[in-house]
């Protein structure tokens, strides 16, 4: 496993559990979280990120394992006692309360007197910009206002750490690409140590900080975006985030910087070591916008193969081609579309070159 | 704005029924008791006379009728008469049992609808069971119960709790566990189907907010319920203010309710008249105040967004 938690620990989790029935739902994660970091965790649904996220709020009770927090184990505390707080995916406002009742809600559990309540409340109001909203209540509100107030009911008590579910999961994607910055700038504003929880890998590369990468229960790497993208640990992490070109191969030159496999569709340089052994299966991954296409023949040595494009997508800003090997592997290549008249326009059924960089390619031990 | 369409003949049939159902079995027996309210009480043979004068052919309102509801013959004290005080004790006693079917009813309606989804149609036909017994028969088991005599006093005896028998028949106890046992389900049905709806996660909202889980009841869960509760609430309270057959196999003589009262007067003094008038005021107690709740409140059974 990856080392982590490089940095000093403001939560902490050691070697946390949680078994329902037999199934292990999380699987000894052991996680360092930066104080004012915002952390996510990243992975389809089931593997365990939410079940991870609803202990740290007080929800489950960890089959075992410590979850510390500013030093202090919070783990057999109830959630109401903890000074966590958590944005719900379903925002779940209290329906019979107005705005200003839902943000005070957590305020007048602590028994602050109602001065400091009202001038914390308008705070927090002021906050997400919904002063105006104030004696509304939530079904009267549209769905990006709602998380706003989800977002203050939340902060509203200054919790220690704060915990997002799926924080842009229910608004429409419009939407959601401009409350990521509004929702990070916020919380940044605030100073909050925050673990969020997303299967949205676009989500967690714009806003966390780092990136926790979960599968079954465990977690598999956690870095920053870029880490993670670019060096992913293994197949899965790689596979998971971005588009990602995979080549099974062996092992049959290992130097301290460079080293090559030999895989389906010919030998493939690296530029490397591994300091594995020769011979060892490995996997090869080039992320498709750092391949080049062309019909005429680079003037590179390594690592340049060739093929028929099979599938050309359009997105506007880049195209995709599929290409199909002389071996039959499907390779995926992104280009930006920077001229808008490319006279050696590549088509349907082109025999075309493909080519990338040895600094381009991963391996992948498994 | 949208143009109002005449309703399909399907649809209009399907509104028809309720209001054809309502006018004949509710509406115009209605305005019968009204009528009889306002008329003078006539013999054995007709009860009541025609609300004409037969020598002069007018109209005439006999509004005596409901002027010695609160008012005793003798020019005596304003609502002192047996009839106001047989009101209140049906409300006051209705209170009780409402009050008690909510306390009672609460926890077994959220015990219901927090268990495992599997479970819950067989602690529903539970609470259902009941219905498949005579209800007389169901009230007749309370007097084994609760007589001098009794299981229970039987019980205490026995063990050594009590040297005499506690006095629990023909009182305002006995009386209350009947009414309240009997009209239960009626607390817990629409409360269950309130409660199965609720949200789980606006409690670990609370939660996570600070609310104990008592705390968190009180202010959401409680709140949440209220049209079930409102509903539950009425259910029980409308039917046990006119209650006539409990209060007279039950209570004691001096737990006698309005239905019991009106039945004196319609079979024993003969006078049809103030008997009509007296369950027309009380048709009047019940409505107009809940049509006021309603109005104010909106519609109580207005679902939760």
């Amino acid at each position: 496993m990856a080392e982590m938690g490089a940095k000093e620990g403001y939560l902490v989790t050691e070697r946390l559990v949680k078994r329902f029935d037999e199934a292990v739902a999380v699987d000894e994660v052991s996680l360092s979280v930066a104080k004012g970091e915002i952390f996510a965790l990243l992975g389809s649904s089931g593997c365990g990120k939410s079940t991870l996220l609803r202990m740290l709020a007080g929800f489950e009770r960890p089959s075992s394992g410590r979850i510390l927090l500013g030093g202090q184990d919070v783990a057999d505390l109830p959630p109401y006692q903890r000074p966590i707080n958590m944005m719900f995916q379903s925002y779940a406002l209290f329906p019979h309360l107005d705005i200003w009742e839902n943000v005070a809600f957590g305020l007048k559990r602590d028994g602050l007197p109602k001065a400091e309540v009202k001038q914390r409340v308008g705070e927090m109001l002021d906050l997400v910009q919904l002063t105006a909203f104030a004696k509304r209540l939530p079904h009267q509100l549209s769905g990006g206002q709602q998380q706003r107030v989800a977002l203050a009911r939340s902060l509203a008590k200054r919790p220690k750490l704060l915990l997002l579910d799926e924080p842009l999961g229910a608004l429409d994607k419009k939407l959601r690409e401009q409350t990521q910055f509004e929702l990070v700038n916020i919380i940044e504003k605030v100073g909050v140590t925050c673990v969020m929880v997303t299967h949205d890998q676009e989500e967690a590369m714009t806003m966390a900080n780092r990136i926790a990468v979960m599968s079954k229960g465990r977690v598999l790497q956690v870095g920053t975006p870029e880490e993670v993208y670019e060096y992913p640990a293994n197949r899965f992490v790689a596979d998971f985030i971005g588009n990602v070109n995979l080549f099974d191969g062996r092992l049959h030159v290992d130097e301290p910087d460079r080293c090559a496999a030999t895989t389906g569709i010919g030998e493939i340089h690296v530029g490397h070591g591994v300091s594995g052994t020769l011979k060892m299966p490995v996997t090869i991954a080039v992320r498709p916008e750092k391949l080049e296409i062309s019909k005429e023949l680079p003037a590179v040595v390594n690592n340049v193969f060739t093929g028929t494009v099979k599938e050309i997508a359009y997105f506007g800003s880049y195209n995709t081609y599929i290409v199909i090997a002389s071996n039959g592997a499907r390779v995926r290549i992104t280009q930006a579309n920077t001229s808008r008249h490319d006279l050696s326009r590549i088509t349907w059924e082109d025999q075309v070159y493909f080519w990338w960089s040895d600094g381009a390619g991963i391996v992948l031990r498994d | 704005m949208p143009t109002w369409k005449f309703p399909s003949p399907g649809r209009r049939f399907v509104i028809a029924v309720p209001y054809t159902w309502l006018i004949l079995f509710f509406f115009l027996p209605f305005l019968i008791l009204l009528y009889i309210s306002f008329v003078d009480m006539g013999n054995d043979i007709s009860p009541f006379k025609p609300i004409w004068d037969s020598k002069t052919g007018l109209i005439k309102l006999k509004y005596e009728n409901y002027w010695s509801i609160f008012r005793t013959g003798d020019g005596g004290l304003l609502f002192k008469t047996i009839y106001i005080e047989a009101y209140l004790r049906s409300i006051w006693y209705a209170l009780c049992t409402a009050v008690l079917c909510l306390v009672i009813g609460y926890p077994f309606a959220y015990f219901i609808a927090r268990s495992s989804p599997s479970v819950r149609p067989a602690l529903l036909m539970m609470v259902m069971l009941p219905f498949w017994t005579s209800f007389l028969l169901r009230v007749y088991a309370w007097k084994g119960i609760l007589a001098d005599q009794g299981v229970l006093n039987r019980t205490f005896m026995f063990l050594g709790l009590r040297e005499e028998p506690i006095l629990m028949l023909y009182t305002d106890v006995s009386m209350l566990v009947g009414m309240t046992y009997v009209y239960l389900p009626f607390m817990v049905l629409p409360l269950y189907a309130n409660l199965v709806k609720l949200d789980y996660r606006l409690l670990e909202a609370a939660y996570d907010l600070g609310a104990s889980p008592w705390k968190a009841f009180w202010l959401v869960t409680v709140p949440l319920s209220k049209a079930g509760i409102v509903a539950g609430f009425m259910l029980v309270f409308i039917p046990s203010v006119g209650e006539f057959v409990i209060p007279s196999l039950l209570g004691g003589p001096e737990n006698i309710m309005i239905g019991r009262v009106v039945w004196d007067e319609m079979f024993t003094s003969n006078n049809w008249p103030r008997a009509t008038a007296l369950a027309v005021l009380m048709i009047a107690l019940i409505v107009v105040p809940l049509a006021l709740y309603y109005h104010y409140t909106g519609d109580a059974a207005e679902p939760r967004k």
